[in-house]
């Protein structure tokens, strides 16, 4: 379809700003650009076609299931964005005098206290953006922590392979090294390569639990107790929190400190990519190092490892994620955990006797199916299957992660599913592992009902082009 | 009570069935005995809709609202039009998850490629990536992305927002970078400080115009000197002022930075806001997080995909120069709409009148006794004046009548600022209450 | 699958032609190439850069992967294909003309393997 740029039509345009009520000051003309920017010239009736047609172009999850496992793509209560853009939220500078932003302060206050009752930590820090900022932010603190200490030997973060790629990819940023630990036939950290991995140079452990496969590790108490024991510190990357919330806590399990993806787990929309929140939370002796903003201010912080970002955080999706925990309270909490697992494993069961699964036992809220019989046998890939099923209206599962599973796709169906859209979307499932058996062609060339059919990826990455050319 | 589980009981019975168990607690047979929680959380009782409504309406309505704001330091307020907020709250581009699918994505992947393409327009870059989190992240990314072998310093100018140089300065802890802040002088960068300091070990100089004090650094004459010592420049920018201004391709910048929060976005007590960031071709594959580009498909139609993956994460994950998946594409899509409404003229209107009304009000301020304007560079919409009376008083004045008044600095000064949203009248009657407080 | 007699091989699935004056040119073999599929981008090491036998010098990438370069042998980086930087393709279309790096003062080719070698090595992988 037509770029806005390809709309635009010169003299076009939309009368927003009034005449200047003041004499016009005008900057010498060295300064000035040597040609506006080529933004298009629209109407506003255009313009809002224009916008129509590319949410057409897009799958939410309004538009239909969407079982994107370690996303967490669960519905997105109207409720929260109701609240989120009350003029009371949104009007009001970050560096307003306190007495005048008493509202914002409580809900802060009132969602840290809620967030850690959940995550058995004792404070927290709103001001990561999303999951990513939120780890980089919590290995900071455990930088500080040794630094602090003068321990400047542990350089080493260990890290299991199953990990999201976020995880090596932090620790390399706080100026850490990786040691990967493979995981065990069950998909679990191997305790005994573990024990030989940590040392008097171990920072710390970064783990998942629930796990990448969707497992909770039952060895927890004795993974974190052998890097404490080692004087390592364990993270917990919050990603998978939703199998579990109200059921155990991080906090409990050994963990130090921590991230949560309010985007995931309370229930903030994805933004087809942000904004997300990660506030990172942990344990009181990490208290001091807590990010802190300069000029909004939170008190004389000399161990702060510093800002991360300005201000506060994403404290628009704060107000949503806080707007859910009111809404489900104590009860409503465990019960949207209890639900995603046994959604998850209902999903399994239906699905179990048509695909491979990668480990057989009980999942919490995903499971990891293995397409590599499927191919060997028919030479459908993880990929194929994904792309029929958008033809079927489904978001197609996680594809290719974790890497230690071979043509994996990994299922989330999340609790805000029903039943029988899982029995529908298990009939699709199982429909195409039959066409997979009877014309794998018909696959290979999938999607045939999307707006476009699979794109050139090789030709986008080779010859870039990252910007629309007025002069072609 | 409502955790927007849509089963039943007699469904959730059917499913435990299913899956062979005889209660939820079953499901977590893995969760040791020691941490199983027995008790309910420490959390109130759910609450209805109405209730939770009510609470949190209550809650908003203790801020104050100020009718009239003249504080800027990072975060703006400017005029959102219409069509913004309607337009980004369309359910199918708040829903969705970051364009994985392409087939199913093309909306989201197309805005996105449509504000790549403004931004650059902006900036006068190549390229621009899809976001990072804000302009002080925006800003630490961009050093990160300087760093070489043999270059491993970096400069940041003691003019930018503290809440920036306090954010690169983290990122530098955190990378065992070492980072000198350059002095200023009369509220610019300090030119001669620059090329003393900074020597072939340098990697980048980050300087911001218009700066924290609303100044336009003399950018031309930085970027000489730090391409002098083979250094990069990043520039941060305000993307309003960039409506009329020299572009940062123009002014020498090698990457180009800043904060689009000003264009659409609300102020929302510091954020969701957006980080943008764009560079020239060269730098291409140094440029942290999601680049949407054009390609085609296998009908051999115009195709939207995210491009040049493996310098990401997923893909290179501790070889990855930056860990950034999820960014701002929400606040991304808010900033395309911005500027397609604005368009070229609209844009270029609101830099006029931040500019005039700034002038405006800072020469009725100076004309009050006692009150001076603290720096003699040029400035945009910002400005730092001397007050012959403690701040506090003239906030207190400013805040009885609804106005926000600048940001109280620690020497007694104050950094006002002025948008499209403040009347002549409206700036009449602060000069008049400041007038009033001073003599 | 293309396996030239006249050029040394390494596990890490490089090649190494020795020339005349001493220096030696370096890529990777055409089962590396099938093996990562469409190449899209390759970062290479400067000349005078230091290139260390079982170290990377460099990787390639594909659409959805990355791959380390492994040097075969040791020595000093002499020259560097750029046409590579721009038409990364070339390797996909012909792997023994798409030289990446040339390297001088070559140390520890004579752990590499010859063609014959290489090939038994890969059928015994596949296995």
């Amino acid at each position: 379809m037509e770029l806005i740029f390809e709309r635009s039509r010169a003299g076009r345009g939309n009368q927003v700003l009034p005449e200047c009520d003041v004499p016009e000051y005008k900057l010498g003309g060295d300064m000035l650009r040597a040609e506006a920017p080529k933004l298009p010239e629209i109407s506003e009736g255009d313009l809002s076609r224009h916008y129509a047609a590319l949410a057409r172009r897009c799958h939410g999850v309004c538009s239909g299931f969407y079982p994107l496992g370690s996303c967490t793509m669960k519905y997105n209560p109207k409720l929260n964005e109701k609240i989120a853009a009350l003029p009371g939220w949104n009007n009001i500078h970050p560096l307003q005098p306190d007495e005048t932003v008493q509202g914002c302060l409580e809900a802060l206050t009132i969602a840290e206290k809620f967030l850690c009752e959940i995550f058995g930590f004792d404070g927290l820090s709103f001001q990561p953006a999303a999951g990513a900022h939120g780890e980089f932010t919590g290995l900071l603190l455990i930088k500080a922590y040794h630094h602090a200490r003068g321990d400047f030997k542990r350089t080493k973060m260990i890290i299991p392979d199953a990990a999201h790629g976020t995880n090596p990819a932090s620790a390399t940023m706080c100026g850490f090294t990786t040691v990967t630990i493979p995981s065990n036939e069950y998909g679990m950290v191997d305790i005994e390569k573990l024990k030989e991995a940590v040392g008097d140079d171990t920072a710390g452990l970064m783990l998942t639990n629930p796990n990448t496969v969707g497992l909770f590790d039952r060895n927890i108490l004795e993974i974190t107790k052998i890097v404490h024991e080692a004087g390592g510190l364990c993270y917990y990357d919050g990603a998978n929190l939703n199998a579990v919330m109200g059921v155990v806590r991080p906090g409990d399990m050994g963990f130090d400190v921590m991230h949560s993806n309010l985007h995931k787990t309370f229930s903030t929309p994805h933004g087809g990519g942000g904004p997300g929140s990660g506030p990172v939370a942990c344990k009181d002796f990490l208290l001091p190092y807590l990010p802190t903003s300069v000029l909004g201010g939170s008190g004389n912080r000399p161990d702060s490892v510093g800002q991360v970002k300005a201000f506060f955080g994403n404290f628009n999706v704060v107000i949503k994620a806080l707007t859910y925990i009111l809404s489900l309270g104590a009860e409503g909490i465990r019960e949207a955990a209890e639900n995603a697992v046994l959604n998850a494993n209902y999903m399994k069961t239906l699905l179990a006797p048509y695909y491979d699964m990668a480990y057989d036992s009980i999942c919490m809220h995903e499971f990891v199916m293995t397409l590599e019989g499927l191919k060997k046998e028919t030479g459908v890939t993880a990929i194929d299957v994904a792309k029929a099923l958008l033809d079927e209206g489904i978001h197609p599962p996680t594809m290719y992660f974790p890497l230690i599973v071979h043509e994996a796709l990994m299922i989330e169906p999340t609790e805000t599913e029903s039943k029988e859209t899982m029995d529908e979307a298990a009939q699709v499932f199982i429909e195409i592992a039959k066409r997979a058996r009877e014309n794998a062609e018909d696959l290979h060339s999938a999607p045939h009902t999307t707006p476009i059919g699979r794109p050139d990826e090789t030709r986008a990455a080779r010859t870039p082009v990252v910007r629309y050319s007025f002069d072609a | 009570m409502s955790s927007y589980v849509p089963s039943t009981k007699d469904e959730k019975q059917q499913m435990l069935e299913a899956v062979g168990v005889k209660s939820y607690d079953e499901l977590f047979a893995d969760v040791p005995s020691e941490v199983f929680l027995k008790e309910r959380l420490d959390l109130p009782v759910p609450l209805s809709e109405l209730e939770v409504s009510r609470m949190m309406e209550a809650m908003a309505a203790r801020n104050k609202v100020y009718g009239t704001i003249l504080r800027g330091a990072g975060s703006y307020n400017h005029y959102i039009p219409s069509a913004v907020k309607d337009i980004t709250s369309k359910e199918e581009f708040v829903t969705a998850y970051t364009p994985y699918q392409a087939e199913i994505s093309q909306g989201i992947l197309q805005s996105i490629f449509e504000y790549q393409t403004m931004i650059c327009e902006l900036t006068g870059m190549d390229v621009s990536n899809a976001s990072v989190y804000d302009g002080a992240e925006a800003a630490a990314e961009a050093v990160a992305m300087t760093k070489e072998r043999k270059r491993v310093k970096a400069f940041i100018s003691a003019t930018a927002n503290p809440e920036y140089i306090a954010t690169v300065k983290t990122y530098c802890f955190a990378s065992d970078t070492e980072l000198t802040v350059v002095p200023e002088k009369d509220g610019k960068t300090d030119l001669e400080a620059v090329k003393q300091l900074m020597g072939d070990d340098a990697a980048c100089l980050y300087v911001q115009s218009p700066n924290f004090y609303g100044i336009f650094e003399d950018v031309e004459a930085i970027a000489e000197a730090v391409h002098a010592v083979g250094a990069k420049l990043i520039m941060g920018c305000n993307p309003i002022a960039l409506g009329i201004m020299k572009t940062p391709r123009e002014l020498g910048a090698d990457i180009a930075v800043g904060e689009g929060q000003p264009l659409g976005m609300s102020m929302s007590f510091g954020g969701p806001y957006l980080g943008f960031m764009a560079t020239t071709n060269a730098l291409t594959r140094k440029l942290p997080g999601r680049i949407v580009g054009e390609t085609v498909d296998a009908r051999g139609d115009r195709a939207f995909v995210l491009t040049l993956q493996a310098r990401e994460q997923h893909i290179r994950r501790e070889k990855a120069s930056s860990n950034i998946c999820s960014n701002e594409a929400l606040c991304a899509l808010t900033a395309g709409v911005y500027m397609t409404v604005m368009g070229p003229k609209g844009l270029a209107q609101a830099a006029n009148l931040c500019l005039s009304k700034a002038h405006y009000f800072a020469s009725q301020l100076s004309a009050i006794d006692g009150v001076e304007l603290k720096y003699s560079g040029e400035f945009f919409h910002e400005f730092v004046t001397e007050m012959p009376v403690a701040s506090d008083k003239i906030v207190a004045a400013l805040d009885a009548a609804n106005i926000l008044a600048g940001l109280p600095l620690e020497d007694g000064s104050i950094l006002w600022c002025v948008t499209e949203m403040c009347t002549k009248e409206e700036l009449d009657k602060a000069v008049e209450i400041i007038k009033e407080v001073c003599c | 699958m293309i396996t030239p007699e006249e050029l040394l091989y390494s596990e890490s699935h490089e090649w190494v032609k020795l020339l005349d004056d001493g220096t030696a040119l370096v890529g990777i073999t055409d089962f590396a190439q099938d093996e990562l599929g469409d190449i899209v981008f390759v970062n290479l090491p400067m000349e005078g850069d230091p290139v260390v036998a079982g170290e990377a010098f460099g990787d390639v990438e594909s659409v959805k992967a990355v791959s380390d370069l492994v040097s075969p042998i040791g020595g000093t980086v002499a020259a560097v294909n750029e046409e590579l930087l721009d038409a990364p393709q070339l390797i996909n279309e012909g792997a023994y003309d798409a030289w990446m790096i040339k390297v001088e003062s070559v140390t520890g080719d004579d752990q590499l393997m010859s063609a014959a070698e290489y090939e038994a090595f890969i059928a015994s992988q596949e296995d």
